[in-house]
C-alpha cells in the first residue's frame, strides 16, 4: 500500500519559534547588563555625596 | 561589589554550551515528526522553559517562606531572582505553545484549561512586580513578597495537573493524555535525546541566570541602602 500522507511545511512557524526565543533571552541578558552598569556608575555618586555629608555634619 | 567568581563565570561558558548542543539536537539531530513537520521542534524548548519556569515558581514559594521565617533580606533577593527567570522562561513557553498551535488546532490562542492556568501563572507573578514597587519600606515589601509567591505557587501544579485532569486539547507527550487532545506524538530516541537534553541544558541554563540575576540584586540593594542613608 502507498501512503498517500506528506508532511506540512510548517518551517516558517519553527523559524518564528526559535527567533523568538533566541530574542527574547538576548534582550534580558542586555537588560541585566545595563540594570548592573547603572547601579555600578550610581555607587560613586553615593559614595561622594556620603562624604560631603559627613563633612558638612563634622 | 567584587567582579564575577570564576564559578560563576565558567558557568556563563557551561551554559552557552549547553544551549548551544539543546540548539543543534532539537533543530538537526531530532528528526522531522511525520504529521506535523518542522513546528514540532519548537516543541523541545517549549517543554523545556515550562519546566525551568515551573522550577522557579516554586523556588520563589520556597524562599518566601525561609524569609518569613529568618526575616533575612537575601533571601528576598533570592526570591525575586527566581521569579524574575521564570517569568521570562514562562512567557517564551506560553509564546511557543502559540506558534506551534497555529498550524496544529488552527489557532493562535484557545481557552483551554492548560492555557487559561499557563496566563493566569504568568499574570499572577507580573503582578508581584507591579504590587512590590509600590511599597517602598524593605522589610513590608518582603513581608508581601513572601506570602505572595507562597500563594502563587499554588498555581503551579494546578497548571502542571490541569492536561491530566481536566477535559484538553493539549497533548501530553509523557503518560496518558485527554481522549480530545490534539497534537501528541510517540518520541523515537532521537527525539527523546533532544528531549530531555534540553530539560537538562535549561536546568543549568536557569542555575547560571540565577546567580547572575542574585548578584544584580545583591547590588541593587547595596545601592537602595546608600540612598536611604543620603536621604536620611
Amino acid at each position: 500500500m502507498i501512503s498517500t500522507e506528506v508532511t506540512p511545511n510548517t518551517s516558517v512557524y519553527m523559524i518564528a519559534g526559535y527567533a523568538i526565543f533566541f530574542g527574547v533571552i538576548i534582550i534580558y541578558l542586555i537588560s541585566l547588563l545595563l540594570r548592573w552598569n547603572i547601579l555600578k556608575r550610581d555607587i560613586p555618586i553615593l559614595e561622594g555625596m556620603e562624604k560631603q555629608e559627613s563633612i558638612a555634619e563634622n | 561589589m567584587q567582579s564575577k567568581s570564576p564559578g560563576l563565570v565558567l558557568l556563563d561558558i557551561v551554559s552557552v554550551l549547553l544551549l548551544s548542543i539543546a540548539t543543534y539536537l532539537a533543530l538537526i539531530y531530532a528528526p522531522t515528526e511525520r504529521v506535523m513537520g518542522d513546528v514540532q521542534r519548537v516543541f523541545y524548548f517549549h517543554v523545556a522553559t515550562a519546566w525551568v519556569g515551573m522550577l522557579g515558581f516554586i523556588a520563589a514559594g520556597v524562599t518566601g517562606i525561609i524569609y518569613l521565617h529568618t526575616q533575612n533580606i537575601k533571601w528576598d533577593i533570592v526570591e525575586v531572582a527566581a521569579v524574575e527567570i521564570s517569568l521570562v522562561f514562562f512567557f517564551i513557553t506560553i509564546v511557543l505553545g502559540s506558534i506551534w498551535a497555529r498550524p496544529i488546532w488552527n489557532t493562535w490562542w484557545t481557552w483551554d484549561p492548560r492555557l487559561t492556568t499557563a496566563a493566569i501563572v504568568e499574570l499572577i507573578y507580573l503582578a508581584y512586580f507591579m504590587l512590590r514597587q509600590g511599597i517602598e519600606d524593605p522589610n513590608r515589601r518582603g513581608r508581601f513578597g513572601a506570602v505572595y509567591t507562597l500563594i502563587g505557587a499554588i498555581s503551579v501544579p494546578i497548571t502542571f495537573l490541569s492536561i491530566r485532569l481536566f477535559r484538553t486539547i493539549h497533548p501530553v507527550v509523557i503518560g496518558s493524555q485527554s481522549t480530545e487532545a490534539q497534537g501528541g506524538f510517540n518520541m523515537t530516541l532521537p527525539m527523546k535525546t533532544a528531549f530531555f537534553f534540553a530539560l537538562f541544558a535549561f536546568t543549568v541554563i536557569f542555575i547560571d541566570l540565577f546567580w547572575n540575576r542574585i548578584r544584580l540584586g545583591n547590588l541593587e540593594q547595596k545601592v537602595e541602602q546608600m540612598k536611604l542613608k543620603v536621604m536620611q
